[in-house]
């Protein structure tokens, strides 16, 4: 166990220390995101009242495509020079580099909500913060890069590369992406109790359920 | 037997007889992501490609029947519920699986070595199969609470009870798309079977005939 | 001890290897030769727990690499023909790192003195991006070396090594064989080859062809078996390119 959460860390700071130097990947979703937004603020044009309706939303399928980001160009860094190869030599459970890979993809989608919220709204004037939002959208990011780091890993090895991740991804993502937009408009405009916890519930339900698939299937994914 | 038995429901008049296809396809067409799992899962217990041809069999066959599903649906609807598509659980779902099947049938595309392609679509069928059910639910839960969307969505319209004789023709509806799927399912997977050995003997000879 | 029984493996419905069997004993360096597409690489991909073979297994002491894979992980160190290595980090980072995937009791020590065996002490600090490919190459072989494993498996090292880090790394396999250690190595030099090794296999076919004690011969001798064998001429290695 001890050998587990130190190789997960290894590889967390390992990709943490070079961000730290290139700011590459963060640089770029912070930039696409804010993009995003801008694009769905023109696209539709939304009136003011539309747009605090609209916020989880826009949020949400903001972060799921900033997030692509980073789940393409992490693993395609380990694919560089075939660092993925000499962490597969190493005396470490296979499945290590799946959480700790999907640790730093967390992380990384964390840090882009953590701006891209406040910045929507700063500009929308409306009122965003509450607890339950940021549990909620802690929650959702850990599904979605649960789902996602596992898909990198796989479409790493097409032909195709990282062209497919998001038509791979985002259909298996959507019961993911209902229950967060969902709870997150019951606790951004109130709503009732009942129906929260049941969004909940499910998006809990999905995290823990695709946790343990990628627990079973990443082996399978890296092997040759 | 559809045509002819079953008589006319009341309301609906002669397009309800659509829905006998619409679900029968829909079903074979979910019973062929079934075949495919649990092929897949016995391909990555075993490592026999017949496992992955199977799997694959049942993507393909499963694609078409839930196309005939969709448009069914949709022709169903048009006259029922005077809008072309409707947001129920069951159809989207549906939509969203068949997107599933697509994105499969891309990612197959993508890899050449047979070993590490039917290893890796194995893998994207069972992670797509288990997130279906979560997808029906969430919608589900979604349409419960928030009825009013696009278009009629009354559900006590377009539903109905069934006499005995619709009964029958619904059965032997579902026997007979069953019966088409099973018939077609094989003839694709021994299409795959003979593909893969004109694909192993191909392979034999342009290496020099090394046995 | 390291032995390789009855491997076999293909690739789509290509035989790479065929029933392929080898033992490497302490203090011997073993050299393959052989084409390319041979299987030389494929074997050492098998032996070094990346590919897996469908039928066969590795054996280290006689114990099966499957059985214990952690343990058997720690006997090998390997490189191959990619780095291995990360270009956003320094040469000293990408050493830490890895010392800590192998848990290693005293890293920074041992960092120090791999980066002065291999030449690259002053570069140290050094985003690997920047470095030349016998830069990476030798700071591969120091990532190699960290855990002081029993038995290297090297596929063509030599390629890419001006003539500086050649003799650096020959020099490195004789003092690891001296210390009773194993060396698999694959190479299309064969002068590097007659002279360093202890034994000479020619891989044809998925099969060992050809087996050779060094003692006895030549490299033009042993080019003249190569070309009667193989059907082809040896590759040329031209000392110096790419340093």
């Amino acid at each position: 166990m001890k050998a587990f959460l130190n190789t997960v860390l290894a590889i967390f700071w390992k990709d943490l220390l070079a961000e730290r130097r290139t700011r590459e990947i963060l640089g770029t979703m912070l930039v696409f995101a804010l993009t995003v937004i801008l694009v769905f603020v023109f696209a539709f044009d939304l009136s003011v009242d539309m747009r605090s309706k609209a916020a989880p939303g826009v949020i949400w399928v903001t972060l799921c495509f900033a997030g692509t980001i980073s789940l393409n160009r992490s693993m395609s860094l380990e694919k560089d020079r075939e660092g993925f190869d000499g962490l597969l030599l190493a005396p470490v459970d296979r499945t290590a580099i799946y959480f700790g890979k999907a640790l730093v993809n967390w992380v990384f989608m964390l840090i882009t909500a953590v701006i891209v919220v406040p910045v929507y709204a700063l500009f929308n004037n409306i009122n965003l913060f509450s607890t339950g939002f940021a549990s909620v959208i802690l929650l959702g990011t850990l599904g979605y890069i649960l789902t996602g780091t596992l898909l990198s890993a796989l479409s790493l090895q097409l032909r195709t590369r990282d062209m497919l991740l998001p038509v791979l991804l985002f259909p298996v993502v959507i019961p993911l992406l209902l229950s967060v937009v969902r709870a997150s408009t019951i606790l951004l405009q109130g709503g009732i109790q009942g129906e929260l916890s049941t969004w909940l519930l499910l998006l809990v339900g999905y995290d823990l359920l695709f946790a343990a698939v990628g627990l079973l299937v990443f082996d399978k994914i890296i092997e040759e | 037997m559809v045509m002819s038995y079953a008589p006319i429901e009341l309301t609906m008049g002669r397009v309800q007889k659509v829905f006998y296809f619409h679900v029968a396809a829909s079903w074979t067409g979910m019973l062929g992501f079934l075949v495919a799992t649990v092929a897949a899962i016995a391909y990555l217990k075993t490592g026999a490609i017949k496992w992955d041809t199977a799997s694959l069999a049942g993507i393909e066959i499963g694609m078409v029947f839930i196309g005939l599903g969709i448009v069914s649906g949709m022709i169903w609807a048009r006259p029922v519920w005077n809008t072309w598509w409707t947001w129920d659980p069951r159809l989207t779902t549906t939509l969203i699986m068949e997107l599933i099947y697509a994105a499969y049938l891309l990612l197959r595309s993508g890899l050449d070595d047979p070993q590490r392609r039917a290893r890796l679509s194995a893998v994207y069928a069972i992670v797509g199969f288990i997130s279906v059910p979560l997808t029906f639910v969430s919608i589900r839960v979604f349409r419960t609470i928030h009825p009013v969307l696009v278009g009629s969505s009354d559900p006590t319209v377009g539903a109905f009870a069934m006499t005995p004789r619709m009964q029958a023709a619904f059965f032997s509806s579902l026997a007979a798309f069953t019966l088409l799927f099973i018939a077609l399912y094989w003839h694709r997977y021994l299409l795959g079977l003979k593909q893969n050995e004109v694909q192993q003997k191909r392979m034999e000879i342009e290496s020099g005939g090394e046995a | 001890m390291l032995k390789a029984i009855n491997l076999t493996k293909s690739f789509g419905n290509r035989k790479v290897l065929r029933g392929f069997s080898i033992t490497v004993e302490p203090g011997e360096i073993v050299t393959l030769i052989g084409v390319n597409g041979a299987g030389k690489t494929t074997l050492l991909r098998i032996l070094s727990g990346i590919t897996s073979a469908e039928i066969g297994q590795v054996q280290f002491n006689n114990i099966p690499s499957r059985d214990d894979p952690s343990f058997y992980r720690r006997q090998i160190g390997v490189v191959l023909h990619a780095p291995m290595l990360y270009g956003n980090l320094s040469a000293r980072e990408n050493l830490r790192f890895f010392s800590r995937l192998y848990q290693l009791p005293h890293p920074e020590e041992r960092i120090d003195e791999l980066l002065q065996m291999v030449n690259l002490r002053s570069r140290a600090n050094d985003m690997v991006r920047v470095f030349s490919r016998g830069m990476q190459q030798r700071l591969s072989i120091a990532r190699a070396l960290l855990h002081d494993p029993a038995c290297l498996l090297l596929d063509e090292p030599y390629t890419g090594l001006d003539q500086d880090s050649s003799s650096v790394f020959e020099s490195l396999i004789l003092r690891a064989v001296e210390d009773k250690k194993m060396v698999l190595l694959a190479t299309h030099d064969l002068d590097k080859a007659c002279r360093t090794s202890t034994r000479i296999d020619l891989l044809q076919q998925g099969r060992i062809a050809f087996t050779q004690p060094r003692f006895d011969v030549s490299p033009e001798e042993l080019a003249e078996t190569y070309r009667e064998i193989t059907g082809t001429q040896p590759v040329k290695h031209a000392a110096g390119d790419a340093g």
